[in-house]
């Protein structure tokens, strides 16, 4: 029992200590780049500069009470943001919220959601990649 | 807080708890107890309790998720499987009827009403909030039940 519970801590302690816990984020920013490619042959890489501005820029094409990104997640994405019925959102830059963007589904679902609600239409994945490349580089 | 105060406080809070529950639960709302459930409609709002809504008022929100209030809630069909069972389980005409208490009165059986901050009883309940308080900025609207009931999330609507 007590040497099972050794190894077990052994293990999760070498889990915790690798940087397997950014693995989702990681392959997330592989797929996206790959897709980013393929859409783009002379696509060069993701820049946190432009993920700021399509965090921070007002779009014309998706709902007018929620022009940008910032509407409810704030500008400043190291501080909470607010949804629209009025509930606090946790902050978005990993640096804040370390459990941000583990899950590819979640991350996935509001992407989804929410491009089409601020831009009105889906990101595409060098939106999607320059995004997440600011929050987690903030 | 006082150390010595803290077993009557724990005391005097159970038995509010066993009268509310006696008393027909009109002062408790047993909240959301599915992860699942907790996740997709705990979001954008709180996630209200099953036992302010009949089981068709559930079923018709969840037959259009897609525009929800305006706004896109859709999940995979699955998950929505999974969480209408939840809510038409524990909703106020089924499972949850000891919580609902007289909440749905003056509902006609074949309305579904989509908004709790619609029923009679409720609008009856909060016919004292002036409307400059439901504009605050902390409270935002009607749906925003945690702005004013702090407790909420656990249940309690009576502070
Ligand atoms: C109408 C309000 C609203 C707007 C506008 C909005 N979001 Fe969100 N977003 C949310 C909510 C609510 C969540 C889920 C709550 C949470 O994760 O804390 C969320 C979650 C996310 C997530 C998943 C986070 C995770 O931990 O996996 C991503 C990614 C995201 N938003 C990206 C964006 C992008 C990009 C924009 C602008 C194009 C945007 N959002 C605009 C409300 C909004
Ligand atoms: C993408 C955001 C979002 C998600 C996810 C979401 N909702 Fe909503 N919901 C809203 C908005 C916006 C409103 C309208 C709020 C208002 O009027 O202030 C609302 C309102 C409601 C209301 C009516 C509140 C009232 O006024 O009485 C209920 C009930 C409700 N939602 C249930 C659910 C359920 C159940 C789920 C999960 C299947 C869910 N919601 C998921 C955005 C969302
Ligand atoms: C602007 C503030 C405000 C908001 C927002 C609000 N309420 Fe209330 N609520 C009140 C007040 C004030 C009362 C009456 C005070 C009392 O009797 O305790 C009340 C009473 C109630 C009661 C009766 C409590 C009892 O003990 O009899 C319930 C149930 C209730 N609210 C549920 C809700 C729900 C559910 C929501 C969200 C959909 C909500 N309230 C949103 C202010 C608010």
């Amino acid at each position: 029992m007590s040497r099972f519970n050794i190894k077990t801590l052994g293990v999760v302690a070498l889990i915790l200590s690798t940087p397997v816990a950014a693995g989702p984020r990681d392959a997330l920013l592989t797929q996206y780049a790959a897709a980013a490619k393929v859409a783009t042959p002379a696509f060069s890489g993701f820049s946190a500069a432009r993920g700021k501005t399509l965090h921070s820029q007002n779009f014309a094409g998706g709902k007018a009470d929620t022009p940008a990104c910032g509407s409810c997640h704030g500008n400043d994405p190291r501080a909470a943001g607010r949804t629209r019925s009025g509930k606090a959102i946790e902050a978005m830059a990993v640096s804040a919220t370390p459990t941000r963007y583990l899950d590819p589904a979640k991350v996935e679902k509001w992407f989804r959601r929410n491009c089409n609600e601020v831009l009105g239409r889906a990101c595409t994945p060098r939106e999607k990649g320059d995004w997440l490349t600011y929050m987690t580089q903030l | 807080m006082n150390l010595s105060y803290r077993p009557l406080l724990l005391g005097i809070s159970v038995l509010a708890f066993s009268a509310a529950v006696l008393a027909g639960g009109n002062h408790y709302f047993a909240p959301v107890a599915d992860p699942v459930v907790l996740e997709e409609c705990g979001s954008c709002h709180m996630a209200y309790a099953p036992s302010m809504l009949p089981a068709r008022s559930w079923k018709r929100m969840m037959g259009d998720l897609g525009k929800h209030f305006g706004d896109d809630a859709s999940v995979d069909t699955q998950t929505a499987a999974r969480i209408e069972r939840y809510l038409v389980a524990n909703a106020a005409d089924t499972g949850g009827r000891q919580y609902a208490g007289k909440l749905l009165r003056g509902v006609a059986p074949d309305n579904a009403p989509l908004r709790i901050t619609e029923l009679p009883k409720w609008l009856r309940e909060h016919r004292e909030v002036s409307a400059r308080e439901w504009r605050h900025k902390e409270v935002r609207g009607k749906a925003n039940c945690v702005a004013c009931h702090s407790e909420a999330a656990r249940g309690y609507y009576d502070d």
